[in-house]
C-alpha cells in the first residue's frame, strides 16, 4: 500500500509564492504580499505534516525510507541523478522544523518589516529560501541536495544584503556567499570522490551510496573514505559556520532580524549538521574524520563563546552564540552521537529563533538601537518580550526543565563516553556551557535591568547619527543600524511590539519550554524518544566487528550495547547544570549587583580584552593572508597581464597585422599602368615557364 | 627546307620584343602597337605549325585538322581588328580628358 | 632548298630590324611605319610557308586597314614625341630581365632540340589555297565565324560610342 505522498509539493509551494511575489508583488499592497507568502508557507507546513504522518506509517511498516522519484535529471554514461525525494525519520524532523519555524518567522516578519521598503522583495526571497531549504532536506541524492545547498547560500546572500544600498550590508552578503563557496568547493570534491568510488550519488536503495559504502571496512588511515568525509566536513564548516569558515556569520547580522532568525539560527546553518548526520555511514567508517569533526566542533564552541563575551551589539552576541551552539552540534556528530546533534538542532532552532525574534522585538521597541550599553530597564516597559526572552535565555543556558538542558546534556554525556570525545573535550564543553550561560545572562541583564540609557550615554565613539555608515572593521565598538526607520518611528518612546510579532514569540517560547521533553534520557526516567525515533536511521546496515584494530564501535547510542551507570550520568548532568548556574551567578554579579566591575576588569586585562573584542583579529588575518594577495594577483597578473596583455594583444595584434599586410599589398595598386602591365607580363612568364618545365619533364 | 625551329625562334624573338615595348614605352599608342607585334608573332607560329602538321601528321591521327592553324590566324586577325578599333577609341577618349598620351600621367587609379 | 633559307633569313632579319626600330623610335609615327614594315615582311614569310590566303589578308587587313587606322589616330591626336617620365620601376627591373630570360630559354630549347622537329617547305601539293580555307571556314568552323561577325559588330558600336565627342 505505497501511497504517493507527492513530496515534491512541499518545496514547490513556497517557490510559487516566491515567483508570484517576485514577479508581481511590486504592484500589490503589503497585505496582499504577506497573505500570499503566508498562505504558501502554511500550505507547505500543512502538507509536510500530513506527509510526515503518512510517511511514519510507511516507514514503520516497511523499515526502509520512503523514496519518491519524480523524474530523471542528469544521465551521463553510467551516472544518473534523479529529481527524487527521501523521507525517513531524520528528514521528517528537519522538514517539520524548517516549515514550522519558517512559518512562525513569516508571521513575525509581517509585523517587523511593515515599514520597510521592498516588502514584496523580502517575502519573495524568504519563500525562495524556504524552497531551497526544503529541497535540501528532502533530496534523495547528494546532487539535488547540493542544489538546495547552493540555493540557500544564494537566498542568504540576497537577504543579508537586503538593504543593499548600505555598503556594509552588501559587503556582508558578498562575504557570506564567497566564504560559503569555499566550503562548497570542498563539498564538490567530496561528491566527485563518491561518484568515482560508488558510481552514484543516491542515498537510498540497494545501490545507493550508503549501501555501497557500508560494505567497506573502517579505515585506519587516510583512505578515500576519510578524504571524502573530510571534504564533506569542510563543506559543512562553510555552511554551518565552524572554524575556519565561520567569519561570515557575525557580519550576516547586517540583514533584517527575521533573516537572522530564520537563516542564521534555525535552518540554513543547520544544513551542515544535517548533511553530516545524513552521511553518517561514511563518517562511521573513518575514525580520523570523526576525530577531526569533534575537535573542530569543540574549538568552535569555546572560541565563539569567548568572542561573545566582549560584544556589545545584541545581535552580534547572538551570532557568536549561534556559532558556539553549532560547534556543540558538530561535536556531537564528531562523537558519532548523531541523534543527540539533531536533537540539539531542534531545540536550538526553537530557542535561538526565539532569541533573535525577541531581540528584534527589543530593537523595534527602542527604535533601532542595537547597542546593549544603551539599553536597560526594559523589563517593565516591554513585559511580553521580556518574558519570552527570559524563557529562551534559561533554555540556552541549559537549566532544566527547559529544552536546552536535555539536548546539551545528552551531547555532553555522549562526548564523555565517546572515543572521539573523552574527558578533555567534555571538560571544554562544560566550560563553554558556563561561558554561554554567562554571556546570555549578561545580555539579559544589560538589556532588561538597570536603567534605560538611550542616547544619554556617550560611548566615546563617533556621533550617533540616524544611519551611521558602517566602518571598515566589522563588529568593533561601532554598530550599524539594521532598522532603517529609527528616529522617525512616529510612536515616540519605548513600546511593546504588535501582536503579529508577539504571537510567534509566545509559540516559540512554549516550544522552548516543552521541546526538550521528547528527549528525556533514561536515567532520568524518560524514554528518550528522539533517540529511538532516529535509531532506524542511524544504525549502520553492516555492523563492523570489534575484532578489527583499531576498533570502530558503532557508536550511535541506540546501538550501544553496554549500559551506562546511572550515577555517572547524574554526575555529568549535574556538572553541566552547575556550569550554567555559575555563569548566571557571575553575570548577576558583574552586570546587576556591581556594574562598575566589568570596566575595572577590562582595564586590568586590557590587552586580552582588546584581542577578544576584535575577534582575535581573524578577519584582518584572513584579509592579509588570503584576500590581499588574491586581489593583487588578480590585478597584476590576470587583469594587466593576461587580459590586457595577452588577449587584447592578440585581438588588437590581429587587427594591426592585417592592417600592416594590407598596407604592404596596397603598394601593388599604384595606379601606374605600366606596373600593372609588368605584373601581367610576369604572371604570363611564370605560367609559360611552368608549362615549359612540365613539357621538359615529360 | 627551312627547319621549323627557325620560324619558332623568330616568333619568340618578335614576341619578346613586343613585350619589351609593352613594358618600356611611354606612349599609349606605341604600347598598343607592341601588342599588335605580339599578335603577329603568334600568327607566325600558327602558320608555321599549320604547314608542319600538313606534312608531318602521323597516320591515323584525326584530332588535328590540317590548315586549321591558318583559319585560326584568320580569327586572330579579326579579333585584333576589333580590339584595335575599340582600343583606339578609348585612347581618343582618354586623350580628350587628360590632354596627354603619356601613360604615366593616366594614374587616377592610384589608391 | 637553300634559296628558301636565304629568303627566310633576309626577311626574318627585316622583321627583327623593324621591331627593334619600333622600340627605339621616339615619335609614334615612326614606330607605326616600322610596324608596317614588320607586317609586310611577315606576309612574305607566310608566302614562304605556302599560306597564300593568309599572306594576302595580312597585307590587306593588317597592314592595310589596322595600321592605317593607327596612323590616322596618331595624326589626329598629334601628340608629338614622347617625353621622358619616371615610370614604373617594376617594369624596368623585373619585366625586362624576365622577358629576356624567357626568350632566351625558349630560344635555347629550340636551338637545342629543334633538330628533332624537322623542317617545313612549300610542297607541290596544294594547301593554303583559298578554297581550302573557305571550306574549313564555312564547314568546320562556321560557328566561330558567325560569332566573330557579331564581335565585329559590337566593336563597331563600341568604337562609335567611345569616340563620340560629348556636347
Amino acid at each position: 500500500m505505497t501511497k504517493n505522498l507527492h513530496l515534491w509539493v512541499i518545496p514547490v509551494l513556497p517557490l510559487i509564492g516566491a515567483a508570484i511575489n517576485g514577479l508581481l508583488g511590486r504592484r500589490f499592497k503589503n497585505t496582499m504580499v504577506s497573505a500570499i507568502a503566508l498562505l504558501f508557507t502554511a500550505a507547505s507546513f500543512g502538507w509536510a505534516a500530513w506527509a510526515v504522518l503518512q510517511g511514519l506509517q510507511y516507514v514503520n511498516a516497511e523499515h526502509k525510507p520512503y523514496i519518491e522519484t519524480v523524474a530523471t535529471w542528469i544521465t551521463a554514461g553510467t551516472f544518473s541523478a534523479p529529481f527524487g525525494f527521501y523521507l525517513d525519520q531524520l528528514s521528517m524532523i528537519m522538514v517539520l522544523v524548517v516549515t514550522g519555524v519558517g512559518f512562525l518567522i513569516h508571521i513575525y516578519s509581517v509585523g517587523y518589516m511593515a515599514h520597510e521598503g521592498g516588502y514584496y522583495r523580502f517575502f519573495s526571497y524568504l519563500n525562495l529560501f524556504m524552497f531551497f531549504m526544503l529541497k535540501l532536506v528532502l533530496a534523495n541524492n547528494y546532487l539535488l541536495m547540493f542544489v538546495g545547498w547552493e540555493g540557500v547560500g544564494l537566498a542568504s546572500y540576497l537577504l543579508i544584503g537586503f538593504f543593499f544600498l548600505k555598503d556594509s550590508a552588501a559587503n556582508a552578503g558578498k562575504k557570506a556567499f564567497i566564504v560559503n563557496r569555499i566550503g562548497d568547493f570542498a563539498f564538490l570534491i567530496g561528491m566527485f570522490l563518491l561518484i568515482q568510488h560508488c558510481g552514484t550519488l543516491n542515498f537510498g536503495g540497494d545501490n545507493g551510496v550508503f549501501a555501497q559504502v557500508s560494505k567497506y571496512a573502517p579505515e585506519a588511515g587516510w583512505g578515500w573514505i576519510t578524504i571524502t568525509a573530510l571534504c564533506l566536513m569542510f563543506g559543512a564548516t562553510g555552511k554551518s559556520a565552524q572554524v575556519p569558515l565561520y567569519v561570515w556569520l557575525p557580519d550576516a547580522m547586517e540583514g533584517p532580524t527575521p533573516v537572522s532568525a530564520l537563516i542564521h539560527a534555525a535552518t540554513m546553518v543547520t544544513a551542515g549538521i544535517y548533511m553530516i548526520a545524513r552521511s553518517h555511514a561514511i563518517f562511521n567508517l573513518s575514525p580520523h574524520a570523526l576525530q577531526i569533526v569533534a575537535v573542530i566542533g569543540c574549538i568552535t564552541a569555546i572560541f565563539a563563546a569567548t568572542m561573545g563575551l566582549a560584544q556589545t551589539d545584541i545581535k552580534r552576541v547572538l551570532a557568536y552564540s549561534t556559532v558556539s551552539q553549532l560547534g556543540y552540534m558538530f561535536l556531537a556528530c564528531g562523537a558519532a552521537a548523531y541523534s543527540a546533534g539533531i536533537f540539539h538542532l531542534m531545540t536550538h532552532a526553537f530557542f535561538k529563533a526565539l532569541l533573535f525574534l525577541g531581540a528584534g522585538s527589543v530593537i523595534h521597541a527602542v527604535g533601532g538601537e542595537q547597542d546593549m550599553r544603551r539599553m536597560g530597564g526594559l523589563r517593565k516597559l516591554i513585559p511580553w518580550t521580556f518574558w519570552v526572552v527570559t524563557i529562551a535565555t534559561i533554555a540556552i543556558a541549559g537549566i532544566p526543565p527547559f529544552a536546552g538542558f536535555f539536548s546539551k546534556d545528552q551531547i555532553l554525556g555522549e562526548v564523555y563516553h565517546s572515543p572521539y570525545g573523552g574527558k578533555v573535550i567534555w571538560g571544554i564543553g562544560v566550560l563553554t556551557a558556563g561561558l554561554t550561560s554567562f554571556y546570555m545572562f549578561r545580555l539579559w541583564f544589560m538589556t532588561f535591568f538597570g536603567e534605560l540609557k538611550l542616547g544619554s550615554v556617550d560611548l566615546g565613539e563617533e556621533a550617533h547619527a540616524a544611519n551611521a555608515p558602517a566602518q571598515a572593521a566589522h563588529g568593533d565598538a561601532s554598530h550599524s543600524h539594521g532598522h532603517a526607520d529609527d528616529e522617525s518611528h512616529g510612536h515616540g518612546g519605548v513600546h511593546e511590539s504588535p501582536w503579529v510579532m508577539l504571537a510567534p514569540l509566545v509559540i516559540l517560547a512554549v516550544l522552548s519550554f516543552v521541546g526538550g521533553w521528547v528527549g528525556v534520557p533514561q536515567f532520568m526516567g524518560g524514554h528518550n524518544e528522539v533517540e529511538h525515533f532516529l535509531a532506524p536511521v542511524m544504525e549502520s546496515p553492516a555492523v563492523v566487528g570489534e575484532q578489527a584494530a583499531p576498533t570502530v564501535r558503532v557508536l550511535d547510542p541506540s546501538s550501544r550495547p553496554e549500559e551506562k551507570p546511572a550515577s555517572e550520568e547524574w554526575l555529568l548532568a549535574g556538572a553541566s547544570v552547575a556550569a550554567g548556574l555559575i555563569g548566571l551567578f557571575f553575570a548577576y554579579l558583574l552586570y546587576y549587583k556591581r556594574p562598575e566591575l566589568p570596566d575595572r576588569i577590562t582595564a586590568k586585562m586590557h590587552g586580552i580584552y582588546m584581542m577578544v573584542l576584535h575577534k582575535y583579529y581573524i578577519d584582518e588575518g584572513y584579509g592579509a593572508i588570503f584576500v590581499k594577495p588574491l586581489l593583487a594577483l588578480s590585478t597584476v597578473v590576470l587583469w594587466r597581464g593576461v587580459d590586457q596583455g595577452v588577449i587584447d594583444g592578440l585581438v588588437n595584434g590581429a587587427g594591426s597585422a592585417s592592417q600592416g599586410v594590407g598596407g604592404e599589398l596596397r603598394r601593388m595598386q599604384s595606379g601606374n599602368i605600366r606596373s600593372y602591365a609588368a605584373w601581367v607580363a610576369i604572371g604570363a612568364a611564370a605560367i609559360l615557364g611552368y608549362m615549359i618545365w612540365l613539357g621538359v619533364n615529360r | 627546307m627551312v627547319p621549323l625551329s627557325w620560324y619558332l625562334i623568330l616568333s619568340a624573338v618578335l614576341f619578346s620584343l613586343g613585350v619589351l615595348g609593352f613594358l618600356l614605352k611611354r606612349n599609349i599608342i606605341t604600347i598598343f602597337m607592341s601588342i599588335e607585334l605580339m599578335l603577329n608573332a603568334v600568327n607566325l607560329s600558327f602558320v608555321a605549325f599549320a604547314n608542319f602538321w600538313n606534312t608531318h601528321l602521323p597516320p591515323g591521327q584525326t584530332s588535328i585538322i590540317p590548315l586549321s592553324g591558318q583559319v585560326f590566324v584568320f580569327f586572330v586577325m579579326v579579333v585584333a581588328a576589333a580590339e584595335a578599333a575599340v582600343g583606339l577609341a578609348i585612347i581618343i577618349a582618354v586623350f580628350r580628358t587628360r590632354e596627354t598620351l603619356n601613360v604615366d600621367r593616366v594614374n587616377l587609379l592610384k589608391l | 632548298m637553300i634559296i628558301h633559307q636565304v629568303l627566310f633569313i633576309v626577311f626574318g632579319f627585316i622583321c627583327v630590324a623593324g621591331a627593334v626600330n619600333l622600340l627605339v623610335q621616339r615619335h609614334p609615327i615612326n614606330s607605326a611605319l616600322s610596324l608596317v614594315v614588320v607586317m609586310a615582311s611577315l606576309a612574305l614569310i607566310y608566302l614562304l610557308l605556302g599560306a597564300e590566303f593568309v599572306a594576302a589578308i595580312q597585307v590587306i587587313v593588317y597592314a592595310g586597314a589596322i595600321m592605317v587606322l593607327f596612323v590616322f589616330v596618331i595624326m589626329l591626336l598629334n601628340a608629338g614625341a614622347e617625353e621622358r617620365t619616371r615610370g614604373s620601376s617594376v617594369a624596368l627591373f623585373v619585366g625586362v630581365p624576365g622577358m629576356i630570360v624567357l626568350a632566351g630559354t625558349v630560344g635555347w630549347l629550340l636551338v637545342h632540340s629543334g633538330g628533332q622537329l624537322g623542317g617545313v617547305t612549300i610542297s607541290s601539293s596544294s594547301f593554303g589555297e583559298t578554297h581550302q580555307i573557305a571550306r574549313l571556314l564555312f564547314k568546320d568552323f562556321l560557328l566561330p565565324f558567325e560569332i566573330t561577325s557579331v564581335l565585329i559588330l559590337i566593336a563597331i558600336m563600341g568604337a562609335v560610342v567611345l569616340g563620340k565627342r560629348e556636347n
